[in-house]
């Protein structure tokens, strides 16, 4: 069998990138750059600097994943591109690169779901068998999606306030800490104990949803009341309680998830599923269900990048789902609910 | 040469298809609000009607900015990444230049406008010579009352205001006259025959929207940090 070619945009947030992957299963090149230098300076991404950092980018990760992976345009089957949920200036760049890309070529044009990429990242650890339940964690997103069949994506939970990441980046910026925050948070909860007892919300509730809000309040106070008092408290000893609160929510809704959403494979996946705290704490629970087989995607596969767009435009391409011409960024687009779920 | 020629800077969008001097097909509309999912289609079809095809074009010219930031990304990104991966030349003109494309009158002053809200302008002053708009002063961002100081110096000429001049008729002197009907918008043909004329941009990497103004965050950034270089914000990883 010829072998499918695939060139794939991601350019949602502070990437921008372009991978080109064959049969949707392996990697050839993988091009991301990262403006999170930029953001930096501004505590978080500034929307209209990312879309302008993106056009600045673009033809050199076309040129760099093309040089890279050793195609030529002849040699392409079709173009993939995330074409939302993220920021919608920057989604535009690469849509529309992609979408010049595939008319000027005569390619089809396959619109992907960025979190749809971000569970397909693990499809590089091996092939995704259904049903399969996904826990995406991010800087935007921390969603429960129950898979029943390839292709198809069903939302079981996700947060009601802030994402699991988000709250990383705030909790990280009140301890001084910069912009991402949560390599650096999650390295010092290695180090420190947890001596807080910070809320798990709605940890007992019976729906799959999340909360970190009052998590990420409760830090704040805790920090601030003490500084007031004059009182230093042990930066670790915050990392590790915060840490513990999140990943405790976590593993713990995702496993009353597959009590009543029995799967083959639990796939973790988003930019938080680089966190060693989640990634432990998540091997060891899953070890307790013989039936279900953990997959991580790799940590280098965890952030925004179109490797893993090009993993999930591969199984649009094959059920012939395509886009016209006049595909646009959907900044809010989701998944739809599991039409059985308690909420 | 075969010469596609774009503008969605601000509402009204325009693309034209052209070789050499003779304009193949155009089209001009005020009604669309999504450029981004309005633009391809319209080539397409336009492309389509003149039997050709994308491998057939040679040169891309754009109204790279001032203007809408999303208008002039999204018609900038267009003709750079077509350009780029076709192989094929790129020009990059002026948004407000293109407006002045609209009069041929030689010697006449042409005032291009469009409201950058606040009583801001990007503005700039064209003269026709030899048939074509020169720069007098450069496009700018600009206060409304700034922008008509620097004309008074040519208050015993008239000046033809286009684009938004429309939306300060009680502020412009009286030497000001307003572009009337398909005056009034971006002609994408003219864009694509005034293209012909300039050299292409040689290194379409670095070929960006002309958006005339810092984003704030930027401005507010490289006022308390002006030594630092800005050049090397993002990082291949
Ligand atoms: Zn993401």
């Amino acid at each position: 069998m010829k072998r499918n070619l695939m060139m794939a945009f991601e350019s949602s947030c502070d990437e921008t990138s372009v991978a080109i992957i064959e049969n949707g299963a392996k990697i050839l090149s993988n091009v991301v750059a990262t403006q999170i230098k930029s953001h930096k300076r501004f505590g978080g991404v500034v929307p209209e600097v990312a879309s302008r950092h993106h056009i600045e980018e673009i033809t050199i990760c076309i040129r760099d994943a093309m040089q890279e992976a050793n195609v030529t345009y002849d040699d392409l089957d079709a173009v993939a591109v995330t074409y939302g949920p993220g920021l919608v200036g920057a989604l535009l760049i690469g849509v529309t690169a992609a979408k010049m890309v595939a008319w000027a070529h005569q390619l089809p044009l396959i619109p992907v779901n960025h979190l749809a990429g971000h569970i397909y990242a693990a499809r590089f650890v091996e092939p995704i068998e259904f049903p399969a339940l996904a826990l995406v964690v991010s800087g935007g997103h921390t969603e429960l999606v129950y898979m029943p069949k390839e292709g198809e994506f069903q939302i079981i939970g996700e947060t009601r306030d802030d994402a699991a990441g988000e709250a990383y980046d705030k909790v990280g910026r009140v301890m001084g800490i910069n912009y991402p925050a949560g390599p650096t948070v999650d390295a010092m909860a290695a180090k420190g104990n947890d001596t807080f007892d910070f809320p798990r919300a709605m940890d007992k509730d019976a729906n799959y949803d999340f909360s970190f809000s009052g998590l990420k309040s409760a830090f704040i106070n805790t920090y601030h009341h003490a500084e007031q008092v004059g009182n230093k408290l042990n930066h670790d000893d915050l990392a590790t309680s915060f840490q513990n609160a999140v990943v405790d929510v976590l593993v713990d809704k995702t496993l009353r998830a597959l009590k009543n959403y029995p799967v083959k494979q639990l796939i973790l996946a988003g930019g938080v599923a680089a966190n060693n705290g989640l990634r432990t704490r998540l091997s060891a629970a899953i070890d307790q269900l013989p039936a279900t087989q953990l997959i991580m995607a790799p940590r280098k596969l965890c952030g925004d990048n179109a490797a893993m767009i090009g993993a999930a435009g591969y199984v649009l391409f094959k059920e012939g789902h395509f886009a016209g011409l006049d595909l646009n960024a959907d900044p809010s687009l989701e998944f739809d609910w599991a039409p059985d779920v308690i909420q | 040469m075969k010469v596609l020629a774009l503008d969605a800077s601000n509402r009204p969008l325009s693309i034209a298809v052209l070789e050499d001097r003779q304009i193949l097909a155009t089209t001009t509309t005020t009604t669309h609000q999504k450029h981004a999912q309005f633009l391809l289609p319209i080539i397409d079809g336009l492309m389509k009607d003149c039997g050709l095809k994308p491998a057939d074009l040679d040169r891309v010219v754009v109204a790279y900015g001032p203007g809408s930031y999303t208008g002039i990304r999204i018609a900038t990104a267009t003709a750079k990444v077509l350009a780029f991966t076709l192989g094929i030349q790129l020009v990059g003109v002026s948004s407000l230049q293109t407006l002045a494309l609209n009069f041929t009158r030689e010697r006449q002053l042409i005032s291009p406008m469009f409201d950058a809200r606040n009583q801001n302008l990007f503005a700039g002053l064209y003269r026709i010579k030899d048939g074509k708009p020169t720069v007098v002063i450069p496009d700018q961002h600009v206060e409304l009352s700034r922008w008509l100081t620097k004309l008074a110096s040519y208050k015993d000429e008239s000046i033809i205001g286009v684009g938004d001049a429309d939306h300060f008729p009680d502020q412009l002197p009286a030497n000001f006259t307003m572009a009337e009907n398909l005056n009034k918008l971006p002609q994408a043909a003219n864009l694509g025959l005034f293209g012909q004329t300039l050299p292409a941009v040689q290194d379409i990497d670095s070929f960006v929207p002309n958006y005339l103004r810092l984003t704030k965050a930027e401005a507010d950034w490289q006022k308390l940090h002006p030594e630092e270089d800005s050049s090397s914000y993002v990082e291949k990883v």
